[in-house]
């Protein structure tokens, strides 16, 4: 396949935008005490701080799956005003400081939150301070990059193959599972990797919404932060463990479900 | 966040001094303050008489000691420091970064924060134990986490926190929002908040806080740092501390 040629100034631009992805890296890598990442792998509160941050940008990546998809599918059904205001609404998240989010969740989950006051006064249950709040707050900040990405393939869909599975006799559901879905892969797949990376880099909802306690609620980000202020060897090993975490699940989860070299 | 707030603050003051033609003459120099966040409330009204006594434009930036003493050791240019503790001036000390010898200005203790009219009892640092009640602290890694570390061993009290914040503003955020029944902070941020009441702990138990100040090495502006350092040391500067909460010198 031929390709046209991309002209100078472009490539020494795209160039430029690498390096600013680069340099920070490079600077990680050449600062990182090295001698001190076996112990600080093999620490416990690595690994609990590790293992907290995998389980709840994965889950938070599952319910943005299972919410995330069908409001995508809703907002490219809409049009005019109520597409304008549910995609504003949808995106409110991805512009909003994490910060701000989180106090808004406290203001709604909260023992004095909207719904979180009568949760409180029924059953007692409190989700502030909870891995459940960790996951919540993951999922709100998250879930709008999956269904940016969804609705986007949605609105690039062939709509035939529906149609013709619709004359064909499938209903609405049997569609939506056996043609609609599978045509999506594409879409789904890159806007799940973007909504869990985005999941997994989370720090101020999480911290504001639900504080920081080791195993419960202090997932790497906010272990770094905590560890760049004693000691901050300790705050860079952290960070390129995540990192290494990262590339690996991308790279691995990449080849297995698109088969894309 | 802060930071912006403090150096909007300055530019501010900065002109007000000078649009008012009968008033002091316009700032002719500023200085840079890296002070520890706890102190925000006291020093935003020391730089407003410091600015058009002395023609004077404070800079402040505001964060937790243990970064601002990190931002120092990184390179950070600044004219005066002002630490939550005497450790992390110590620190900057023994690296050969503070140009004069520190004077300690000021002392803050620890209370309870609870919500407005301890509507949970607590009345000391036992109660913080009891099943069921939501304690936060600030993170042992910070000052006031260090020092509620060091009461609560005092008092032989043993807390399960729901929370280690960062910041001591995280925990009485979570306390003034009703999110959390109790926390442990400084008397200076109960005063400032206003949004929590306070629940003294008794002498045996209580930590006090050392508040010391000191001109940078690195300082660009000498007299400016010298001017700011002494009216704080001074009575009316001391009223000003005070008056949000901390003890005197």
């Amino acid at each position: 396949m031929s390709q046209a040629r991309i002209p100078g100034p472009l490539v020494a631009l795209a160039a430029a935008g690498l390096l600013l992805f680069v340099l920070p890296l490079a600077g990680l890598i050449v600062r990182a005490p090295w001698n001190q990442v076996w112990p600080a792998l093999t620490a416990p509160e690595t690994a609990t701080a590790l293992g907290l941050s995998v389980f709840c940008s994965l889950t938070a990546t599952a319910v943005a799956l299972a919410l995330g998809i069908p409001l995508a599918l809703l907002l490219s059904r809409t049009s005019g005003t109520i597409r304008g205001i549910l995609r504003a609404l949808t995106t409110l998240p991805m512009v909003l400081p994490p910060v701000v989010g989180g106090v808004a969740l406290l203001l709604a989950f909260g023992r004095r939150g909207l719904i979180g006051a009568p949760l409180y006064a029924a059953f007692g249950l409190q989700i502030p301070f909870t891995t459940t709040a960790a996951v919540i707050a993951e999922t709100f900040v998250a879930m709008p990059f999956l269904v940016i990405a969804v609705e986007g393939g949605l609105r690039g869909l062939d709509h035939r193959y529906e149609e013709a599975a619709r004359a064909l006799g499938a209903g609405s559901w049997k569609v939506f599972l056996r043609v609609t879905l599978p045509l999506l892969r594409p879409a789904v797949f890159s806007g799940a990797v973007l909504c869990w990376a985005r999941a997994l880099g989370e720090f101020g909802a999480t911290i504001t919404f639900a504080g920081n306690l080791p195993g419960r609620t202090q997932t790497v980000p906010l272990a770094v932060y905590v560890a760049l202020e004693t000691r901050p060897e300790g705050a860079i090993v952290l960070s390129l463990i995540l990192l290494g975490v990262s590339l690996a699940i991308l790279i691995g989860l990449r080849d297995r479900w698109l088969g894309e070299p | 966040m802060t930071k912006w707030v403090a150096s909007l603050a300055a530019l501010l003051l900065g002109s007000c001094a000078g649009n008012q033609g009968s008033g002091p003459p316009p700032t002719v120099s500023s200085i840079v303050v890296f002070a520890a966040s706890s102190l925000e409330p006291a020093f935003v009204k020391v730089a407003g008489r410091v600015s058009p006594k002395y023609r004077l434009g404070v800079v402040f930036n505001y964060a937790g000691t243990q970064a601002l003493s990190s931002q120092l050791m990184q390179g950070a240019q600044a004219d005066v420091f002002a630490s939550a503790d005497t450790a992390h001036m110590k620190s900057l000390q023994d690296a050969g970064l503070i140009g004069g010898s520190p004077q300690v200005f000021g002392h803050n203790r620890l209370e309870i924060a609870v919500e407005k009219g301890n509507p949970k009892g607590i009345h000391t640092l036992a109660d913080l134990a009891r099943a069921g009640l939501v304690t936060v602290l600030a993170d042992p890694s910070v000052p006031a986490g260090k020092y509620a570390q060091q009461a609560l061993a005092r008092a032989h009290v043993t807390v399960h926190p729901a929370s280690l914040e960062p910041q001591v503003t995280g925990v009485l955020g979570k306390v003034s929002l009703g999110e959390a029944d109790a926390g442990i902070v400084y008397v200076s941020d109960i005063v400032s908040s206003g949004k929590v009441d306070g629940v003294a702990i008794p002498d045996g138990q209580n930590v006090i806080a050392d508040y010391p100040i000191a001109k940078l090495k690195s300082a660009s502006n000498n007299q400016g740092a010298d001017e700011f350092i002494s009216y704080l040391l001074s009575p009316e500067g001391q009223s000003i501390i005070t008056g949000a909460g901390f003890e005197k010198a």
